[in-house]
């Protein structure tokens, strides 16, 4: 008996929530005022809503189909698991979406599928929706399309053409890892397939010889995702990792999924609840990089077993390390310094550098920017405070770790 | 003696703007005027009538451009204080034009905060309003109708939003503070209060189910929901509804799904093995330049396939005569899977079409196959192979040599003159001569990489290389 759209669309999204990236932003700016159509992007995403995972609901995230023909152990769709499959018509995704997104439930649409019969059908059926999401429709929310590594290049340049953003997970950090969890996949087939996306969205954003723009592709770039504690890979691996992916197909963001136990899971992986706390560092890390002028090396360098602190955030316990480099002058040190102390985000440092301009800064003042002093004061000068020898105290890692708790008896 | 101005409680900007730049005027201080919320304050005796500033200006009144959005966006919060702020504010930046630069300052401190929370309201509600759809217009247009409670005074700021996305359906928000809406042609907002409707709409049900089917409940984190999506919007959410039952069923659900034994694998699964495993990796020819390329690709000799996208294979016809061997694929080549496709390779097509040469009748090829970089930020720099790249990569060159043949090989710079004539010769004492391998049937010149060229930069050093760079590759008319 067919299934209803209803249950189809629980197991389709069911299917599909494993991948994190849930983004709505990055891409251009564009709105339906002067078509009379439907959609927007602000550039800077909205989240919907969020489920009590801490996740957003930013895109609705489903699979065209669960079936696959791969046998990855991580996932729960793998041709060995037990899990109901269903599929969706084009058609119906695009029905799905258009309707949502007129509640103004969503952004756009992330859609993804099993690899069924070939990587070319699979993302024939892909680019499909998306073309008729756009051509038919007139839709201009956002759209965010999984590429299939070995899919042909004119599919390939049709999905970059109607899609904002193109994913290709790597899935593991590191290659023995994906040898031993994904056997069908072929870690150098993946890197050349967002190699070749790199060099697309580049030549997308010049201008071609004629002084025409090049055609759209993918104008929010790319992104990937890896899945954390399943293999055995370290954070100073996975932070390697993610240093290449930016560094060589200046991916937008590199995702990172505490592996989550699957219904029906694979004898292979291990039982135990997701490292949440772990997966949180890793995207602290990985925000030092893009904003605070980190490098991912320095975060673990001096990190035993290479593993980051979970007990206390990576620029602290990096501060911890680096105490030669502290105190910082809030009056006079360079914004790259600035940037580097506890406590002090981006938009504060901003503040503090036009604050600066015209007034002195006191320690004070860093409460009215809503600092926590007592996280900075061991770290910075100011008018009126040194912190003398509190930078150089041994107990200095134990002011900031968590009141202990009383363990249960029972 | 204090004066009393009573506004309404809106985001109305006008009135504010009015009643202080006649009080600023005439220099009425900030301590003597009170501020008061029409109707919010009644019981205050002093607030019964609004005073109007007359009598003779004193001062003209200024405001940066740049400084305007701020005190918008001040007015726009709920806070009864507002008005006051802004016109405490508006009274020092006469004195003062830069005032809002200076975060550290206690009323601008305030502001600040309070424009961000106003900004959050407004973001908030454009995320969390949702449309029910009504019966269609009489022209057959989609009708659509919300009830949202913002937590400031947002209307106007988000109307443009709800328009530009929204623009081919009807549509209303009715909210405790006023209401917009849009009817295809014409933008509304009024200041008026609504009253909350009951609303219902079917395609609701499956917007839930996807939310329960989204929710992961072995990450089950509500704090991180609560700090983005509060309690206070919940009710008017329909997927909130479901919030306490996937909290409280989501540790069942782990312990059921560690508990569950593993299956054996669905029919279909031995099905697609089978068909997998009958797919025979074709074969190639032995001796072939596909075979070749392909056993390039799988190499593992050196750490530096670790990193790099792809081996990059040589490229050209296996009858060629002429062989150019560079250094190691650069950053452009790396991703495109070519040799000499990056800025330096164009500058040695543009030498070699100056020295005549056709690109077509020679084989390009490379000393080291794979990119060699370290990273910096979101760059690749790329750095030199060292002698055990050269090394492990030399049986590859060896064997394009043999395959081509080719009765010239043109080495460009020390890395591909080590690996084509081993570490007896010197870059500098050999650039520019041919050299004859008689054993090995073909003859051997070295010349400067283009890389090298382009570091020099834009000097007179750069364009003599070139033109000694044209000259020696001119040289390889004599054998084609």
């Amino acid at each position: 008996m067919k299934k209803s759209l209803s249950e189809r669309l629980a197991i389709l999204s069911d299917a599909a929530k494993y991948d994190a990236s849930c983004a709505s932003s990055g891409s251009t700016r564009r709105d339906s005022a002067k078509t009379g159509g439907l959609g927007s992007t602000t550039g800077n995403g909205i989240c919907h809503a969020y489920t009590p995972d801490g996740r957003c609901i930013s895109l609705l995230k489903i699979l065209l189909t669960n079936f696959c023909v791969y046998d990855c152990a991580y996932c729960i769709n793998r041709s060995s698991s037990n899990v109901e499959r269903a599929r969706f018509t084009p058609d119906e995704v695009i029905w799905l979406t258009l309707e949502f997104y007129r509640r103004n439930c969503i952004e756009g649409l992330f859609l993804s599928s099993g690899i069924i019969q070939s990587s070319d059908h699979t993302m024939e059926q892909l680019v499909q929706v998306a073309r008729d999401l756009r051509l038919k429709h007139g839709f201009r929310g956002y759209i965010h399309l999984k590429t299939i590594p070995d899919a042909s290049p004119k599919l390939l340049e049709e999905a970059g053409l109607y899609a904002d953003r193109l994913s290709i997970n790597v899935e593991m950090p590191t290659e023995t890892g994906l040898k031993d969890y994904a056997p069908e996949k072929d870690a150098g087939g993946i890197r050349r397939a967002m190699g070749d996306m790199r060099l697309k969205i580049d030549a997308a954003k010049e201008k071609t010889h004629t002084g025409r723009r090049a055609a759209r592709f993918s104008p929010g770039g790319q992104s990937t995702q890896m899945i954390i504690g399943a293999d055995a890979a370290t954070d100073r691996d996975v932070l390697a990792s993610s240093s290449g992916l930016y560094g060589s197909y200046g991916l937008r963001r590199v995702y990172y999924s505490a592996f989550s136990p699957i219904p029906d899971a694979s004898a292979i992986l291990p039982v135990r609840s997701p490292p949440l706390q772990r997966e949180h560092r890793l995207y602290q890390a990985d925000w030092l990089f893009r904003f605070y002028g980190f490098e991912f090396g320095e975060l673990t360098a001096s990190r035993p077993g290479g593993m980051l602190d979970l007990e206390i955030d990576p620029k602290l316990a990096w501060a911890l390390d680096n105490r030669a480099q502290f105190p910082v002058d809030l009056n006079r040190a360079s914004k790259e310094m600035l940037l580097r102390v506890p406590g002090l985000g981006v938009k504060t440092v901003q503040a503090l550098l036009m604050a600066r301009k015209h007034r002195a800064i006191r320690l004070e003042d860093l409460g009215r920017l809503n600092v926590s002093i007592k996280k900075v004061r061991p770290f910075v000068k100011a008018i009126g405070w040194s912190p003398a020898r509190l930078t150089d105290r041994q107990d200095l890692r134990t002011l900031f770790l968590p009141a202990p708790q009383q363990m249960s008896l029972l | 003696m204090s004066v009393v101005v009573t506004l309404a409680d809106t985001s109305a900007f006008e009135p504010w703007r009015q009643t202080a730049r006649a009080a600023l005027q005439r220099e009425v201080p900030p301590e003597q005027i009170v501020w008061c919320l029409q109707g919010k304050n009644a019981d205050l005796f002093s607030c019964a009538e609004t005073t109007s500033f007359t009598g003779e200006i004193k001062r003209d009144v200024r405001l940066k451009a740049s400084n305007l959005p701020v005190l918008k966006d001040v007015l726009c919060h709920s806070s009864p204080e507002r008005f006051a702020l802004a016109y405490r504010l508006l009274w020092r930046l006469q004195e003062d034009p830069d005032l809002l630069s200076v975060p550290t300052d206690p009323d601008v401190g305030q502001a600040r905060r309070m424009v961000q929370q106003v900004r959050r309201a407004a973001h908030k509600m454009t995320a969390f309003v949702r449309f029910r759809e009504q019966d269609p217009t009489e022209n057959g247009r989609r009708r659509f109708l919300s009830w949202f409670e913002p937590d400031h005074h947002v209307l106007e700021k988000v109307s443009s939003f709800f328009a530009k996305r929204f623009a081919d359906m009807d549509w209303l928000i009715l909210t405790p503070r006023g209401s917009i809406s849009w009817n295809g042609t014409t933008l509304n907002c009024s200041f008026k209060p609504c009253e909350k409707q009951a609303l219902e709409d079917d395609v609701e049900q499956l917007w839930q189910t996807y939310y329960a089917s989204t929710f992961n409940p072995a990450r089950v984190r509500t704090k991180a929901m609560r700090n983005e999506m509060p309690r206070r919007y919940w009710k008017n959410l329909p997927e909130a509804a479901l919030i306490p039952q996937l909290v409280a069923e989501a540790e069942k659900r782990v312990a059921e799904m560690a508990a569950r034994e593993a299956l054996p694998a669905p029919k279909f699964h031995q099905a697609i093995q089978a068909r997998q495993s009958a797919i025979t990796i074709q074969a190639h020819v032995p001796g072939s330049m596909t075979e070749l390329a392909q056993d390039i690709r799988a190499c593992r000799a050196c750490s530096l396939q670790c990193h790099a996208t792809q081996a990059v294979v040589g490229e050209g016809p296996e009858t060629a005569k002429v062989m150019i061997v560079g250094e190691q694929p650069g950053d452009q080549e790396d991703l495109a899977g070519r040799p000499f496709v990056g800025p330096a390779g164009q500058l040695l097509m543009g030498c070699l079409e100056e020295a005549g040469v056709a690109r077509e009748a020679l084989y390009l090829t490379n000393a080291v196959k794979h990119f060699r970089f370290t990273v910096n930020g979101r760059r690749r720099i790329h750095q030199a192979p060292g002698v055990e790249h050269i090394s492990a990569c030399q049986p590859w060159l060896k064997r394009e040599i043999a395959l081509v043949k080719p009765k010239l090989i043109v080495s460009l710079g020390a890395t591909a003159l080590r690996a084509v004539s081993g570490p007896s010769d010197r870059l500098k004492d050999v650039r520019g001569t041919l050299q004859e391998h008689a054993g090995e049937g073909w003859a051997h010149l070295t010349l400067a990489h283009p890389s090298w060229i382009l570091r020099l930069g834009p000097t007179d050093q750069a364009e003599r290389e070139r033109q000694a760079l044209i000259a020696g590759l001119s040289k390889i008319k004599g054998v084609l």
